[in-house]
C-alpha cells in the first residue's frame, strides 16, 4: 500500500483513483494492532471478552477498561485506540440518554448502532477530521432477545451472532464458528469466550494481558455488567485448563 | 430599516445598517426590550399537588411514607401517584407539592443514576450527597424566580447511619431525626416527636407502626390526603418500598353524614 497510497492518503475526503479511501483503511489497521475483542450472542444474552495487552509492568492493574457500559442495558467492547473509543462510548451514552429523555424508554440497540455508526461515518467525509481508529461491538438485552452489532471505522455496522476484532480476529472467528451459540446460555458462553481469548493470545509477541469479561442477559436482569469474580475465576480456570490440554496433546503429536 | 428610495430631507435613513436614524434612540444589540411581547410569567402556584411526606429514623434505618393522591386544587383528581422515588439501594426521595416538578426532577435524577452506574467506579448518590445537590438545584431555581414547587425529604443510609434531610422550594434545608412536610408538619410531627422522646431506641416495627398511625391520622384530618399510601423502609439491607397500603378507618362518629358511601 505504501507507494499506491502516495498522494491520496492524506485526507479522508479524497478517493484514490481505484476508489479507496486510504485514511479509513489506515484506521482499520490501527484496530488490527490492538488486543482482540470478542462478542458472542447466545440464546439468553450477550457475552464480551477482551484481551487487554499490558505494555508495562509499572501500570496499575484494572485501569483503561476495554469493556464499558453505555446504558443500563447496553455494553460496548472495543479494539483500537483507547482514547478514540472512550470518546465514541461517551457519544453513545449521550445518544442513549437523549433517547430515554425523549421517549422514556431504553434505546433499542439497532437505533443506537445506527446513530453511532452515522457519527463514525461522518468522520470519514471531511479533510478536517480523522476517522476513528476503533471497532466497537455493542450488545444489549431487549424484549425480543439479545442483540449485538459491530461498528467499524468506516461507519458500517452489522448485526452478529458472534464477532471478533483486533489482532487475532481471524483465529477468534474460526473458534467462534465452532460454537452453536444460538443454543447456548451466557453461563456457558462466558467460559468459551475466556477460552477463545486465551487461545488466540500470542504469548511470543505479546507477553502479559488482562482478561476482561462482561455479559448482559436474563442472568443479570437485563443489565450489562462485568462478570462477578466467582464466574470470572471459573471461566479463566476453564480457559487455562483447555489451553494446557491442547498443549499436552500437541506434545503427544510430536 | 429604510431603503435607499425612502431617503429624503424628512427621512435621512439610518446612520448605519441596523443603526438609528438621526433623532432616534439606538437599541444596543443584545439588550432586552421591555415590551410586553418579551415579558414572561413564572410559576405562581402549583397545579397537581401531593400533600404530606413523613420520615422517621429508627435503630439502623429510616422509614418514609407518602400517600398517593394527586390533588387538582381541592379536587381529589388522581389516586395513583407514587411520591416516593427509589434512587438507589441506599437512598429514597419523597416529594410534596407540584407533581409535574417532581416528575421532572425524578427524570433528571434517574438519568444521573444511570450515568453513575455506567462509570462502574463504585460511587453513587448517598442520601447526604443527593440532599446537598437538591439544595443547590432548588436554591438556584428560586434565585431565578422560577422555583420547583416542591418540598423534598431525602431518606437513606449514609456511612451506615440513618439519614433524613429536608429541602423546600426556596432551598431551605436541614437534617433531623424525624421530618414531615405539608400538613404532616402540624398534625403528625408532634406525635412522632413525642413517640421518639418516649422511645429513643425505636425498632423498625415500632417506627413503621408509628408511621402507619400518623398516615391514618392525616387521612382523618387533612382534606388533601388519601387512605392509600406507600411506605419506604431503608436499612443496611437495602430499600423496600411497600404498598399501596390502605388505612383501616372508623367513621362511626360521623353517623349523621350521608351520601359519600
Amino acid at each position: 500500500m505504501s507507494s499506491i497510497g502516495t498522494g491520496y492518503d492524506l485526507s479522508a475526503s479524497q478517493f484514490s483513483p481505484d476508489g479507496r479511501v486510504f485514511q479509513v483503511e489506515y484506521a482499520q489497521k490501527a484496530v488490527e494492532n490492538s488486543g482482540t475483542a470478542v462478542g458472542i450472542r447466545g440464546k439468553d444474552g450477550v457475552v464480551f471478552g477482551v484481551e487487554k495487552l499490558i505494555t508495562s509492568k509499572l501500570y496499575e492493574k484494572g485501569d483503561n477498561k476495554r469493556i464499558l457500559n453505555v446504558d443500563r442495558h447496553v455494553g460496548a467492547a472495543f479494539a483500537g485506540l483507547n482514547a478514540d473509543a472512550r470518546h465514541l462510548v461517551e457519544r453513545a451514552r449521550d445518544e442513549a440518554s437523549s433517547y430515554r429523555h425523549s421517549y422514556g424508554d431504553p434505546i433499542p440497540l439497532r437505533h443506537l448502532t445506527e446513530r453511532v455508526a452515522g457519527y463514525v461515518h461522518a468522520h470519514t467525509l471531511y479533510s478536517s477530521v480523522r476517522p476513528f481508529g476503533v471497532s466497537m461491538i455493542l450488545g444489549s438485552m431487549e424484549q425480543d432477545g439479545p442483540q449485538m452489532y459491530l461498528i467499524d471505522p468506516s461507519g458500517v455496522s452489522w448485526g452478529y451472532h458472534g464477532c471478533a476484532v483486533g489482532k487475532a480476529k481471524q483465529n477468534a472467528k474460526t473458534e467462534i464458528e465452532k460454537l452453536k451459540m444460538k443454543d447456548m446460555t451466557v453461563r456457558e458462553l462466558v467460559k468459551e469466550v475466556a477460552k477463545i481469548i486465551y487461545i488466540v493470545h500470542d504469548e511470543v509477541k505479546d507477553k502479559a494481558f488482562d482478561l476482561e469479561l462482561s455479559w448482559v442477559g436474563e442472568i443479570t436482569g437485563g443489565k450489562h455488567e462485568l462478570v462477578p469474580p466467582e464466574v470470572f475465576v471459573e471461566a479463566e480456570k476453564y480457559a487455562k485448563e483447555a489451553l494446557e490440554e491442547s498443549d499436552d496433546s500437541d506434545e503427544e503429536d510430536l | 430599516m429604510a431603503s435607499s428610495s425612502m431617503f429624503g430631507p424628512n427621512n435621512p435613513g439610518a446612520f448605519w445598517t441596523g443603526g438609528p436614524a438621526p433623532g432616534q434612540f439606538y437599541n444596543f444589540p443584545g439588550s432586552q426590550s421591555t415590551s410586553a411581547q418579551n415579558s414572561s410569567q413564572r410559576t405562581l402556584y402549583p397545579v397537581v399537588t401531593g400533600t404530606s411526606v413523613l420520615g422517621v429514623q429508627f435503630e439502623g434505618g429510616v422509614v418514609m411514607a407518602a400517600d398517593m393522591l394527586g390533588s387538582y386544587g381541592s379536587l381529589a383528581r388522581f389516586r395513583d401517584c407514587p411520591r416516593l422515588l427509589k434512587v438507589n439501594d441506599t437512598t429514597v426521595l419523597g416529594a410534596a407539592g407540584d407533581y409535574a416538578d417532581f416528575q421532572y426532577l425524578s427524570n433528571v435524577i434517574q438519568q444521573q443514576v444511570i450515568d453513575e452506574e455506567c462509570l462502574n467506579d463504585g460511587f453513587g448518590y448517598t442520601p447526604k450527597s443527593l440532599h446537598c445537590w437538591l439544595t443547590r438545584v432548588l436554591y438556584n431555581r428560586r434565585s431565578q424566580f422560577n422555583p420547583l414547587w416542591n418540598t423534598y425529604i431525602v431518606a437513606g443510609i449514609d456511612d451506615e447511619k440513618p439519614f433524613l434531610g429536608y429541602v423546600d422550594k426556596i432551598g431551605m434545608a436541614y437534617e433531623a431525626p424525624s421530618l414531615a412536610c405539608g400538613f404532616g408538619a402540624y398534625l403528625a410531627l408532634p406525635i412522632i416527636r413525642d413517640a421518639m422522646e418516649k422511645n429513643p431506641t425505636m425498632t423498625q416495627d415500632e417506627a413503621v407502626a408509628l408511621i402507619d398511625r400518623c398516615m391514618k391520622l392525616l387521612f382523618y384530618r387533612d382534606a388533601r390526603s388519601l387512605n392509600k399510601y406507600q411506605v419506604a423502609v431503608i436499612t443496611k439491607a437495602g430499600v423496600d418500598i411497600r404498598g399501596p397500603i390502605k388505612s383501616e378507618t372508623n367513621w362511626e362518629v360521623a353517623h349523621m353524614i350521608k351520601g359519600y358511601e
